[in-house]
C-alpha cells in the first residue's frame, strides 16, 4: 500500500490571520525523511521535466532519504540559486507536481498523491540556509577582472542572472529603482508567505559572492543602456512587468480603490501594517473588495483581512472573480489557505461601476452575474455577463488585482531596444539577447506576467549566452 | 552611499509656515536632472517616499537643492534634520522635464512654496531667450521666497500677497487677469501652486484660450508608474503624475477630483503628526 502524503505544518487560520508572520512551517527532518521515501526514484523521472529550471528532483529527494542535506541542497543549487524562496512560491502544482508519476493524469493541478517537491525543496533551501558551511562558491570560467556586467532590476530574474554570473566569476553590479532589494519579491510578496530573512539572506549571500548592489538608481533616468554599455560587458534586463492594469469603469479613481501594486507596496514594501511605527498609511475598511483571481489577488486579499483584524475590525474581506473556481489563475494552496482564514469567494461576477460618497469615497460596487461560455483564446472559458442580473456589494476599500503591463520607463528613453504591441521586450529565445547587441532580457519584462521560477528559467538561459559570449571574446 | 546634508537655510517661518531649502549630494540626480523634474526621497528606513521638486542643482553637478514647506509628517521631520544629518534614501530625476519653447512669451506663476518648483523653469525659459513673466504669490510678506532669484530671470516681475503687506494686495490671478485683458503677448501659462491657486489660474486663462500647464502634487509611493496612487483624470482619460506629468493641461484636469484624492489619508496624517509631534 502506498503511503499517505506528509501533511506540512501550518500556523491554525485564526492565529495567523491576525498577524504577518509565516504561515507554513515547513518539514522537520521526520516528516521530510517520510515524505522523500514517498518518492519512487523513477528510472525516467518525469517531475525535472515540469520545472521551468530543470532540477534535478529525483536526485536531491534521494539525497535526502540518504540524510545528506547538504547535498540535496546543492544538487538544487546547481539549478537554482534560491530553493528556500521557491519552495515557498512555486505553483509547483502546475509543474513539477502536476509531472510527478504519483498525480492523477487529466487533471488540471496536481493531485494530493504527487510528492511534495515544494516542501522538500524548502527543507532542503533551509538546511542550506541554517549550515552556510557547505555553499558552493562555483567554478571561476574567466579573469573576475576584465569582465563586468550591469543587471537592471533586483527581482527574481536580476538577482537569479546575478547568481549565475558570479558564480562564473564575472563581476556584478545589480541596479534596483527603489530604496530595498528583491523587486516584487520585497513590494508584492507578503512576508507571511516568504519572510524577510529568508530573501535577506539570498540577497545577503550573493553579496559575498561579490555582487554589488546599488538601490535608488533608476536605469533610464540615471544611466542610459548606452552608458551602461560603455562601462560593462554586457547589460541584463530584469524590468519586471510594472505598471498596474485598471479596470476601465466608472468611478474607479475615487478614494480607497487601490491597485494591488499600490496596496501591496504599501504594505510590505513600507510597512504599512505597522503605521504608525512606519509611516506610510494604507487604509482599511468594513468591506474591503479584491477584484481579480490570481496569486496577487490572494495577496492583496490575505493582507486586507489581517488589516482588518489586525485594526480590530470583523474580518469582511471578498475577492470578486469573472470566471468560475477551477479558472482562478493562483496557485491552489493560496485559494486554500485565503478561505481557511475566511475570506469571502464571489465567483463569476463582473464589476461596472464604482459608487462613492460626496468626500469621493467608494463605497460600493455594482456587479453583474456572469455565466461561462465557449473557450476563449487563453483556452478558459469565457464569462458572459447575464443580463438584468445587476447587484450591489458594500465596498468602502477595493483593490484592483486584474494584472499589471510593462514598466516602460527604460523601453521609451531607449528607442533601439525592440519592444513588441505590448510594450514588452523582443528577445531571442535561445539566447535572451535583445535588438541590442550585448543586452539581454529576462523575466516579466519578456513574457508578460509570469512566476518567479519562470523568470528565473529566462534569466538562467540569459546568463548562459552572457557567459558564453564573455568567455569567448577572451 | 550615505546622504548627508549639506547645507540648510530657513527662507520662511511665519505663521506656523516653514519653508525650508536644504543641499544634498546626488551626483545621479544632478548629472540628469531637468527643469519640471522631481526626485522621492525617505528621511529614515521607516519613512514615507515624498516627491519633492528639484529646485536647482550645483555648477558641478554633484549636490541638488530642494525646498519644502514643514506640513506633514515626513516634511516636518525633514525640517528637523541639520546638515551633517544623512537622509535614508534619495531617488531620480522623475518626470516628464518642461518642455523649453524659443522666443516665446511666458507667463510663470508661484505661489507659496510652489515658488520653488517654478524658479529653475523660469531659468531653463530664460536661458533659451523666452520672455518671461513672472506673478509670485504669498499670503503675506515674510512667506515669499526667491524673490531676487526670479527678479534675475524676469523680463517683467509682480508680487501679490494675500494680505497686502508686500507687492499688490490680492492674488496672482488678479494680476494676470490683467495683464491677459490687455492684450499681453503670452503663449503659455505655466503655474505651479497650492490646488486652488492652480485651478484659479486654469479657469482665468480659459476663456482666454491661452496655452496653460499646471504641475500637480498628485500622492505617491514608488513614484516610478507602479503604484498608481497619484492617478489623475486629465481630459477625461486617467494619467499617473509621476510617469505620465507632472505636468498636465490645466484646462484638461479634472479638480474635484485631485482635491478630493489629496486628501485620502488626511485623518491619518493628523493622528501620526498627534502623535510625533505632542
Amino acid at each position: 500500500m502506498r503511503k499517505e502524503p506528509v501533511k506540512i505544518k501550518e500556523v491554525e487560520a485564526p492565529v495567523r490571520s491576525g498577524n504577518f508572520e509565516e504561515v507554513i512551517l515547513g518539514y522537520s527532518e521526520e516528516e521530510a525523511l517520510r515524505e522523500a521515501a514517498r518518492c519512487l526514484q523513477c528510472k525516467n523521472p518525469l517531475c525535472s521535466s515540469g520545472c521551468p529550471v530543470g532540477i534535478d528532483i529525483k536526485t536531491f529527494i534521494h539525497k535526502i532519504t540518504q540524510k545528506d542535506y547538504a547535498g540535496a541542497c546543492s544538487t538544487i543549487r546547481q539549478k537554482n540559486n534560491f530553493p528556500s524562496i521557491c519552495g515557498r512560491v512555486c505553483p509547483a502544482e502546475y509543474q513539477c507536481r502536476k509531472a510527478c508519476v504519483l498525480t492523477k493524469r487529466g487533471e488540471r493541478f496536481a493531485t494530493p498523491e504527487a510528492i511534495n517537491i515544494h516542501f522538500l525543496e524548502r527543507f532542503a533551501g533551509d538546511y542550506g540556509m541554517n549550515n552556510p558551511a557547505n555553499r558552493q562558491s562555483g567554478a571561476k570560467c574567466i579573469d573576475a577582472k576584465a569582465k563586468k556586467v550591469a543587471i537592471v532590476g533586483s527581482g527574481p530574474a536580476g538577482i537569479c542572472c546575478a547568481g549565475e554570473l558570479a558564480r562564473a566569476g564575472i563581476k556584478v553590479v545589480v541596479y534596483e529603482g527603489l530604496h530595498k532589494l528583491g523587486g516584487v519579491l520585497r513590494y508584492g510578496i507578503p512576508p507571511f508567505r516568504l519572510p524577510r530573512n529568508i530573501l535577506d539572506y539570498e540577497i545577503e549571500s550573493l553579496k559575498k559572492m561579490g555582487v554589488d548592489f546599488v538601490p535608488n538608481f533608476i536605469v533610464g533616468r540615471n544611466k542610459s543602456v548606452d552608458e551602461l554599455l560603455k562601462e560593462f560587458s554586457a547589460v541584463f534586463l530584469g524590468l519586471g512587468a510594472g505598471i498596474p492594469s485598471f479596470l476601465g469603469i466608472k468611478g474607479e479613481n475615487l478614494c480607497n480603490i487601490y491597485s494591488a501594486n499600490e496596496f501591496l507596496t504599501r504594505v510590505n514594501l513600507m510597512s504599512a501594517y505597522k503605521f504608525p511605527k512606519a509611516h506610510t498609511p494604507v487604509n482599511i475598511g468594513k468591506s474591503m473588495v479584491i477584484i481579480g483571481g490570481g496569486n496577487t489577488a490572494m495577496d492583496a486579499a490575505r493582507c486586507a483581512l489581517r488589516l482588518q483584524k489586525m485594526n480590530g475590525l470583523n474580518p469582511d474581506t471578498t475577492v470578486l472573480y469573472r470566471r468560475s473556481e477551477v479558472e482562478l489563475p493562483a496557485r491552489r494552496l493560496e485559494i486554500e489557505h485565503a478561505k481557511e482564514e475566511g475570506i469571502k469567494f464571489k465567483l463569476l461576477v463582473k464589476p461596472e461601476e464604482f459608487l462613492g460618497d460626496e468626500k469621493g469615497f467608494v463605497r460600493k460596487l455594482r456587479c453583474l452575474q456572469c455565466e461561462l461560455g465557449e473557450p476563449d483564446a487563453s483556452g478558459r472559458r469565457k464569462p458572459i455577463e447575464i443580463p438584468g442580473s445587476g447587484f450591489e456589494v458594500d465596498c468602502d476599500i477595493a483593490v484592483v488585482a486584474i494584472g499589471l503591463n510593462a514598466n516602460e520607463i527604460l523601453t521609451k528613453v531607449t528607442p533601439a531596444l525592440k519592444v513588441d504591441k505590448y510594450g514588452d521586450v523582443v528577445v531571442d529565445e535561445n539566447t535572451m539577447e535583445t535588438s541590442i547587441k550585448n543586452v539581454f532580457a529576462g523575466g516579466d519584462i519578456v513574457g508578460g506576467e509570469g512566476t518567479v521560477i519562470e523568470a528565473m528559467g529566462m534569466a538562467k538561459r540569459a546568463a548562459k549566452s552572457i557567459i558564453e559570449k564573455l568567455c569567448n571574446q577572451r | 552611499m550615505s546622504i548627508k546634508i549639506l547645507e540648510k537655510k530657513i527662507l520662511a517661518d511665519v505663521l506656523g509656515s516653514k519653508i525650508v531649502q536644504i543641499k544634498v549630494p546626488a551626483k545621479d540626480v544632478a548629472a540628469y536632472a531637468k527643469a519640471g523634474q522631481f526626485i522621492v526621497l525617505m528621511v529614515a528606513e521607516e519613512g514615507e517616499r515624498i516627491p519633492l521638486t528639484i529646485a536647482g542643482v550645483d555648477k558641478d553637478k554633484t549636490a541638488i537643492t530642494i525646498i519644502f514647506q514643514e506640513a506633514g509628517l515626513t516634511t516636518r521631520l525633514l525640517g528637523k534634520l541639520e546638515p551633517g544629518d544623512s537622509l535614508y534614501a534619495l531617488a531620480g530625476p522623475l518626470g516628464h522635464p518642461t518642455e523649453i519653447g524659443e522666443n516665446e512669451d511666458v507667463f510663470i506663476i508661484g505661489g507659496g512654496v510652489g515658488i520653488a518648483e517654478i524658479y529653475p523653469v523660469a531659468c531653463a525659459f530664460k536661458a533659451k531667450g523666452n520672455r518671461v513673466t513672472t506673478i509670485l504669490g504669498a499670503r503675506t510678506k515674510e512667506l515669499l521666497i526667491l524673490e531676487e532669484e526670479l527678479k534675475k530671470v524676469s523680463d517683467n516681475f509682480y508680487i501679490t500677497t494675500d494680505d497686502g503687506t508686500y507687492g499688490q494686495k490680492g492674488f496672482v490671478t488678479d494680476v494676470l487677469k490683467n495683464l491677459l485683458a490687455a492684450k499681453k503677448p503670452c503663449n503659455l501659462v505655466y503655474a505651479v501652486g497650492p490646488i486652488p491657486m492652480m485651478r484659479k489660474v486654469s479657469e482665468t486663462t480659459k476663456p482666454f484660450s491661452v496655452k496653460t500647464l499646471v504641475s500637480l502634487n498628485a500622492l505617491m509611493v514608488d513614484a516610478t508608474g507602479m503604484c498608481g496612487c497619484c492617478r489623475v483624470s486629465v481630459g477625461g482619460k486617467t494619467r499617473f503624475s509621476c510617469v505620465d506629468g507632472p505636468e498636465f493641461d490645466a484646462h484638461e484636469v479634472d479638480w474635484d477630483e485631485l482635491i478630493k484624492r489629496n486628501k485620502i489619508y488626511c485623518d491619518k496624517e493628523q493622528h501620526i503628526c498627534k502623535l510625533s509631534f505632542k
